[in-house]
């Protein structure tokens, strides 16, 4: 059948995925631990960290003073708040830091995370450009962290590892080990040079990167995956400090899940068309290569193999409803009979990508928290996860396709 | 600051590698699942092998022992033998297709042991003068919206009264026995058909309507009543 060889197709991609992941692992474990950890000269450079900041009186006041608390040279660093037309009491808020000669407060008209950044880099002359989303805070050591990176001329822009902030719910529990996965998975592209997206929270670029590729662009509402790759378009350095932690704030329901994650493929998909010039080219290697085209090929296979999922189990969930409306309920002594077990190919092979998955997924839990330790978040992950993520996947596809814009919030 | 115009380094030999690797997983996924499909192929030939060298020792047992003693022949253990082959060769109809030439095999065979055990137990019956009441089930897997209802209904039946014996057959299922099957009772393809106690019946029958057409139900009925009347006074 048709449907059963697409299935061998995307099953195929994935488990080809995991394994280059697993072997790029492998390749460089033994550098992970020993990469760029201590900066060599004396020289601090200076930082300008701009904090855009739309009605989020609520956790304004806790991103600035973990930024105001991070390990590094006092006269070197500066926050700068551009408050972006917040219609809350924000910019009352604020004025606790008046005064604080670390602290500049801007006000703007509202226009978008996009041009709060625009601004402020058109007014920094820091060494050091930098964001963090009003809902994120930083570790102390993020910063300093990333310094030895810097050191290297070739570097253009650092990453850093972002974790779940109190992590109270199923949902994000389950982000948390989802988190812990990108930890993983943007060390080992960072070895691929295949870093595609320059995170929001806490992404350092050197400020005179903007000089030659430009400003941030509205880019779908992915300002920061435009920008990764619009450097690697131009075959900028990018680099990952996993032990710079940032943590941020995760969303707590479904509906907001599903609206942050269909805002981010349908970022995703809209820049992959607009930048689907590095596709299948060798100049860009990895990423163009095989990077980008399996980011766009994971995501419909999400999607299809989620409706085939849903189909075969529906069937089965409608039969057993057939026979209850017909015979009544009855509860027959159930026997165990191996002769059951789906042995089919599609399941075995899908049992190899889930062992792998879950291979990964340790790996990703030890690389992350520094220790492997199973809690029930795993699980959460591992069950729950599969089911939702399809959703805002073909909400993304389905936008992409019907061209229907996505708002920030 | 200037722009490094540098190609990126692609890595072929990795890219090389991992197919490798990918590709034995895949090869050893496929030789899994063959093997675990051959395993269960032979299972269902060995179950058809067993039920027919059970039918052959009842006919057996019955020719010798027919004129002096009904006791012990043909129990109940095959008929459900028989159940549980049909409910694995159906699971292996939907995960195979109805095509593969090694399941067409399997269902001939198991159609023509089905009519074995249903004229062997027939006799039996005649002869020691038991209540077995039989029904001929016809379905289709494909041009029968109701037949997977009916196939739910006969399963209830079965476990109510074991006395039963049910023998289903696949409409569609083009063999010269179930033609001949066909013809001698004359079923019509308006299914499900249902050929109980010499007549029959054609669309879905509910559990009651089943029971109105075997009288035998309301004595099996009343003696499970006074069975457990007796037990609970005990």
């Amino acid at each position: 059948m048709i449907s059963n060889y697409i299935m061998y197709v995307f099953l195929f991609c994935s488990l080809y995925f995991e394994v280059f992941l697993l072997l790029t692992y492998i390749e460089k474990r033994k550098y992970i631990k020993t990469e760029y950890l201590e900066k060599k000269s004396e020289y601090w450079p200076s930082v300008d960290i701009v904090v855009p900041c739309f009605n989020e009186s609520k956790t304004i006041i806790a991103t600035i003073n973990s930024l105001l608390n991070l390990d590094y040279p006092k006269d070197k660093f500066k926050v700068v708040v551009i408050d972006d037309g917040s219609t809350d009491d924000s910019l009352k808020t604020l004025q606790i830091f008046k005064g604080n000669s670390q602290v500049e407060i801007h006000h703007k008209e509202n226009g978008g995370k996009f041009t709060a950044l625009n601004f402020a880099i058109e007014n920094s002359q820091a060494d050091l450009f930098g964001c963090l989303d009003a809902d994120s805070f930083v570790d102390k050591d993020a910063l300093k962290n990333m310094m030895p990176y810097f050191e290297n001329p070739k570097i253009m822009a650092v990453v850093p590892s972002i974790k779940v902030h109190a992590p109270g719910n199923v949902l994000q529990k389950i982000q948390k080990i989802e988190y812990g996965w990108g930890i993983f998975v943007r060390k080992v592209l960072t070895y691929l040079n295949a870093l595609h997206v320059t995170p929001g929270p806490f992404t350092i670029f050197r400020r005179k990167i903007f000089e030659n590729v430009g400003k941030y662009k509205h880019a779908h509402h992915t300002e920061d995956l435009e920008m990764a790759l619009r450097l690697q378009k131009h075959h900028y350095k990018i680099a990952n400090s996993h032990r710079s932690i940032v943590y941020t704030v995760t969303p707590k329901t479904i509906k907001t899940l599903y609206k942050q994650r269909r805002r981010w493929s349908y970022g995703f998909l809209k820049n992959a068309i607009d930048y689907k010039f590095m596709f299948f080219k060798k100049e860009y290697g990895n990423l163009g290569f095989f990077i980008l085209p399996l980011a766009v090929i994971s995501i419909f296979s999400a999607i299809y193999l989620a409706i085939n999922f849903v189909i075969s189990n529906g069937h089965l969930v409608f039969e057993q409803i057939s026979k209850i409306a017909t015979v009544g309920l009855s509860f027959s002594k159930i026997h165990f009979d191996a002769f059951y077990i789906n042995t089919n190919l599609v399941s075995i092979i899908g049992l190899f990508t889930i062992i792998g998955t879950l291979i990964l997924v340790l790996l990703s839990m030890k690389l992350s928290e520094g220790k492997l330790k199973i809690k029930s978040d795993l699980f959460y992950f591992l069950i729950i996860y599969p089911l939702i993520a399809p959703l805002w996947l073909f909400g993304a596809v389905f936008n992409t396709i019907f061209s229907k814009t996505i708002t920030w919030r | 600051m200037e722009i490094e115009h540098k190609r990126e380094k692609t890595d072929w030999l990795k890219y090389f590698y991992t197919f490798l690797i990918t590709a034995l997983i895949f090869g050893t996924a496929i030789y899994i699942s063959n093997y675990f499909s051959n395993k269960k192929m032979t299972q269902l030939k060995t179950m058809e092998d067993k039920i027919s060298l059970d039918i052959l020792s009842s006919e057996t047992q019955f020719s010798l022992l027919a004129e002096s003693s009904c006791k012990n022949i043909g129990d109940n253990t095959l008929s459900q033998e028989v159940g549980q082959l049909g409910d694995k060769l159906l699971y292996t109809e939907q995960k195979v297709g109805a095509d593969n030439s090694d399941f067409q095999n399997l269902k001939t065979y198991y159609s023509l042991l089905e009519i074995k055990d249903y004229l062997l137990m027939k006799k039996i019956s005649q002869e020691c003068n038991d209540k077995t009441v039989f029904i001929l089930y016809f379905y289709s897997n494909n041009t029968c919206d109701e037949c997977q209802n009916q196939g739910y209904i006969l399963t209830k039946l079965h476990e109510t009264y074991p006395q039963i014996r049910i023998y289903s057959f696949d409409y569609d299922f083009n063999i010269p026995t179930i033609e001949t099957l066909k013809s001698i009772y004359n079923i019509k393809n308006k299914l499900p058909a249902l050929f109980i106690n010499g007549k029959v019946t054609y669309g879905l029958k509910t559990l009651d309507e089943i029971k109105k057409i075997i009288p035998e139900t309301k004595i099996w009925d009343k003696e499970a009543a006074a069975s457990s009347t007796t037990e609970s006074s005990n």
